[in-house]
């Protein structure tokens, strides 16, 4: 109470001496800063820099310095790149191809990850605190070392391929007998190394989404009659969507634009979008094109998940509007 | 209140089990232990076909294991489970004729109302038909028809109670156990509920567990309840049986609020016994108990409202006298503590039967009064 009344009497008793200034700062400087830091960066490091990007795929390419330029023929601004990007093969088979590796390594992350963070909710908190360690452990060593060191792995002479040789020899048939699986510079290699690398990226946001739901709705399911895998059927896994989203992003992104695991296992005569937007830009110094590409490929990606995002909130709405 | 009124509508359905008389419900000699803890300790209790039966205890006495242990969620240490004469051990809970309306509910978010309420019947063999007449059914039941396309958050928390239980009756379940069922709701909601459950018990039929902390709602809501304690029970009867003829002093302290005297039994004679309490400097005459023997250490009880306060000495046989400490005024009745020589506060309930100002008042701060009680108003415990 007494501390009310001081504030009250304060500006009657104290001389009045504010600029507007301090007056803002005062009354909603630190909300504003707070707000605003992270704005201006992403404004400042993100968004000017795209749409720098953005410009530039509209520009044409010259032997100058730096080496476009805008509106040669009479035309600001020239869709000759788009149209490029739409006829050339090059761009949709690598592409096609993009797509396609991020896809199935991101299920492939899912099928393994899911079981690993399911696990990590029913284990006792000591074990999951060690599991959780080994899950992101990975991080402290160099993406680099970890790549090369698959690419030993991959090798035709090493435990790993002989292996693999031998399982595919028991299993298959005599005629189809291999000497050695020849994986380096395959898709497989990249989906694998990927998976490798990106895992962590599903299994955490994946268990943050699975340690949050009540484990009572588990035995209300059972207790009306559910056996355990339908329990998980009907409840676990549509309230783990959110997680299973988040995770699924946070892979299938990064990974469709994955620049140095194809470039150090993947098949060169298949390259991935991110090889094709870094030799367009370093070797072919075809700087228009490159951003063509690049802003395809940010559209592609973050177009359906915009519109995902505005159809859920819409259904969201409905459901709610619903008497 | 009798567990035979209550019986009564279901005679006819289930006429083996009211004539036979066998319990429904057999709890043989369940202990279960979780490490070195002991949770639950040798309870045995049989429970009869469509009663409400309560737990009642306080926290960590084991009631809820004992409710786990017959939904299926908990298996027993040792010991045995029968639901209407089948043996629970080795019987999952999605296996069991049992359930349960939890604490917290545990509604499944992403359904609708309707859909919360069909889940059980998904693996029951009926036509989409007959499954939609049900759910329909229950809506109408707990009247939450108008909500049946809401989710679990767009309605209120008494909406949730009631979907938690339409759902857990949705299946017919020969046992309902209900955890806390009225815990978390609030104190008006909480009186139009305990009703609307009895009312629903009644019409249906099935046999209800209440697991309670709470001793109104035991009291309201039970046929007959047990009281727990560390794991055990303490005592099984009506709540008539609990309040007014508690065995044990940990029972008769737990239900209401009582003042224990130490006593000392002078004689018995018959269905009386007289008794000396230095306390009240007087020997008084209580009901007599089986057990007592003559000179032996006994406790004696009385409960608020058996005893009458007057300012004169009364004609009653047992009578003492004290000074008032404290006094609260409810408006239907005053709370007064009354301070004896020794010491001791007496609690005394007395009903505001007659209008009057402050002065018309039995007795104010530091007044000498009289406190006088029947000989059947004395609780005797030798435990």
């Amino acid at each position: 109470m007494s501390g009310m009344e001081d504030t009250a009497a304060a500006p009657a008793t104290r001389p009045r001496r504010t600029g507007w200034l301090s007056l803002w700062f005062n009354r909603r400087g630190w909300a504003d800063i707070t707000i605003a830091t992270p704005f201006l960066w992403l404004v400042v490091f993100f968004l000017l820099p795209f749409l720098i990007v953005a410009a530039m795929s509209f520009a044409l390419r010259t032997s100058t310095s730096p080496p476009f330029s805008f509106g040669t023929d009479g035309h600001l601004l020239s869709l000759q790149n788009y149209a490029r990007l739409l006829t050339d093969d090059l761009y949709i088979r690598s592409l096609a191809t993009s797509l396609m590796n991020a896809a199935v390594a991101t299920v492939v992350c899912l099928l393994i990850g899911y079981p690993m963070a399911l696990a990590l909710t029913r284990v006792s908190r000591s074990a999951r605190n060690i599991l959780l360690m080994l899950v992101i452990l990975p991080f402290w060593t160099s993406f680099l070392l970890r790549v090369y060191a698959w690419i030993g792995l991959f090798g035709t002479n090493s435990w790993f391929n002989r292996g693999l040789t031998a399982i595919w020899n028991a299993l298959a048939p005599a005629d189809w007998a291999l000497h050695s699986i020849q994986m380096m510079n395959t898709n497989f290699a990249v989906v694998l190394v990927m998976v490798y690398s990106y895992l962590p990226f599903m299994v955490l946001p994946l268990y943050a989404n699975l340690e949050k739901l009540d484990l009572t709705l588990n035995e209300a399911a059972m207790d009306l009659g559910s056996r355990p895998w339908r329990v998980f059927l009907d409840v676990t896994l549509p309230l783990s969507m959110p997680g299973i989203i988040a995770g699924g992003l946070l892979v299938f992104i990064p990974v469709s634009g994955e620049l140095v695991i194809p470039g150090l296992v993947g098949n060169p005569s298949q390259p991935m979008i991110g090889r094709v937007i870094s030799d367009e830009f370093a070797s072919a110094h075809d700087w228009p094109m490159a951003s063509a590409v690049a802003v395809a490929l940010l559209l592609l990606l973050v177009v359906p998940m915009m519109l995902y995002t505005h159809f859920e909130a819409k259904a969201q709405e409905k459901k709610a509007m619903e008497p | 209140m009798d567990s035979g009124i209550k019986g009564a509508p279901l005679a006819a359905a289930t006429a083996s089990g009211a004539a036979g008389g066998a319990p429904f419900i057999r709890i043989e000699d369940v202990s279960k232990s979780f490490g070195s803890f002991q949770a639950v300790r040798n309870v045995s209790l049989q429970i009869t076909k469509g009663e409400i039966f309560a737990l009642l205890g306080g926290s960590g006495c084991g009631k809820t294991t004992l409710l786990r242990m017959l939904a299926g969620f908990e298996t027993p240490t040792s010991g045995r489970i029968f639901i209407d004469g089948q043996d629970m051990t080795g019987i999952p809970a999605y296996e069991r004729p049992v359930n349960m309306m939890f604490q917290s509910y545990a509604l499944f978010p992403h359904m609708s109302v309707e859909k919360n309420i069909g889940y059980g019947l998904k693996h029951d063999r009926m036509t989409d038909a007959q499954r939609k007449d049900r759910v329909r059914e229950m809506l109408d039941l707990v009247q939450l028809t108008p909500f049946a396309h809401r989710k679990p958050h767009q309605i209120s928390g008494g909406q949730r109670q009631r979907v938690a239980l339409a759902r857990a009756l949705a299946r017919q379940p020969k046992l309902l156990l209900l955890d806390e069922p009225l815990a978390a709701l609030d104190k008006k909601l909480r009186e139009h509920t305990q009703f609307e459950l009895t009312n629903i018990q009644h019409k249906t039929g099935v046999t209800f567990v209440v697991v309670t902390h709470d001793q109104e709602e035991a009291m309201i809501l039970s046929d007959r309840m047990a009281v727990m304690d560390k794991g055990r029970v303490m005592q099984v009867g009506s709540p008539t049986d609990i309040y007014e003829f508690p065995d044990s002093r940990f029972v008769a302290g737990f239900i209401g609020s009582i003042t224990f005297f130490e006593a000392r039994v002078r004689s018995v004679s018959g269905a009386t016994a007289l008794v000396e309490v230095p306390a009240m400097q007087t020997c008084v005459t209580a009901r007599a108990v089986p057990g007592l023997a003559e000179g032996a250490l006994v406790t004696l009880a009385l409960r608020p409202e058996k005893i009458t306060l007057s300012r004169a000495r009364p004609e009653a046989a047992n009578a003492f006298s004290g000074v008032v400490h404290d006094l609260g005024y409810f408006g239907k009745d005053s709370l007064y503590k009354i301070a004896l020589p020794d010491g001791t506060t007496v609690s005394v309930n007395s009903v505001n039967a007659r209008r009057s100002g402050e002065s018309g008042r039995v007795a104010v701060w530091e007044d000498a009064v009289w406190l006088s009680f029947e000989p059947d108003a004395a609780i005797l415990l030798t435990a």
